[in-house]
């Protein structure tokens, strides 16, 4: 069946073909983040609508509560990686120019991980107080 | 090697500019959009709690934009997208559990999400306004 002029057996010439086997990954942290952020969004509409019109102090005073300040800082990463998963899926089906999905696929991450390591450590400065 | 004259009629693919699109189409679209919006709408409230992070003044200016009508406009349109993206993301979470495909569920469950927006929209806001 194989052209005999290739000493690669079949296993050989088979292997590192099809697909990545990361994207049941990705399937899954989309469907996780998903479900963790249903009731993250529950509390923080609700902290929105308690907070509107709230001055400095009263914000301070709302991010120093521990469980706020927990939510918010998983509410910040989990909607952060969340956002990236779904934009990494956007780009990959709009984009068909390789080196610019590529591109832009890790600008996004980047992007999204600087902006929850901000949010995160401003959340903790308040939090923390220091 | 007969072949008929003319081929078979066959259905045409509707096209994207003729094709009125159905209403689950029109929400999974809106899906990916609300998705995307909500996503660049992440720097704002990462603006909002890291301006706490630096004092009355910065939280100031960053609520003095939320607060100014462009904020308000953003906000609503914010409010709108996330809770779609809530209601519908649901519903893809019991897709996914392999539930609810029939057509006629399908059009319920659309039906369901566009009222479970509206009715999150007009509840939020008036009691964070009222």
């Amino acid at each position: 069946m194989f052209a005999s002029s290739n000493l690669r057996s079949a296993l050989g010439r088979a292997r590192g073909l099809g697909s990545a086997k990361e994207g049941l990954h990705h399937w899954w942290a989309q469907r996780l983040t998903a479900l963790a952020l249903i009731p993250l969004t529950v509390w923080f509409v609700a902290s929105l609508i308690g907070l509107a019109g709230a001055g400095y102090d009263e914000f301070i005073l709302w991010l120093e509560n521990p469980v706020n300040a927990t939510a918010m800082i998983l509410f910040l990463a989990v909607a952060l990686h969340h956002a990236q998963l779904g934009i990494q899926v956007v780009l990959e089906d709009y984009v068909s120019g390789h080196a610019l999905r590529t591109t832009g696929v890790v600008v996004v991450k980047f992007v999204c991980v600087g902006l929850a390591a901000f949010g995160i450590v401003s959340t903790l400065i308040v939090a923390v107080g220091v | 090697m007969t072949h008929a004259a003319k081929p078979a009629a066959r259905p045409l693919s509707p096209h994207l500019q003729v094709y009125r699109l159905p209403l689950a189409a029109l929400t999974s679209i809106f899906h990916r959009i609300t998705g995307i919006g909500l996503t660049l709408g992440i720097p704002l409230l990462v603006w909002w709690v890291a301006s706490a992070a630096y004092g009355s003044e910065a939280y100031a200016a960053a609520t003095g934009f939320i607060n100014s009508p462009i904020g308000y406009l953003l906000l609503f349109g914010f409010s709108v997208a996330l809770f779609f993206h809530l209601c519908n993301g649901i519903r893809h979470l019991f897709w996914d559990a392999g539930m609810n495909f029939e057509v006629a569920e399908t059009k319920r469950t659309n039906v369901m999400v566009i009222v479970a927006t509206i009715a999150l929209t007009v509840v939020s806001w008036f009691l964070a306004l009222v």
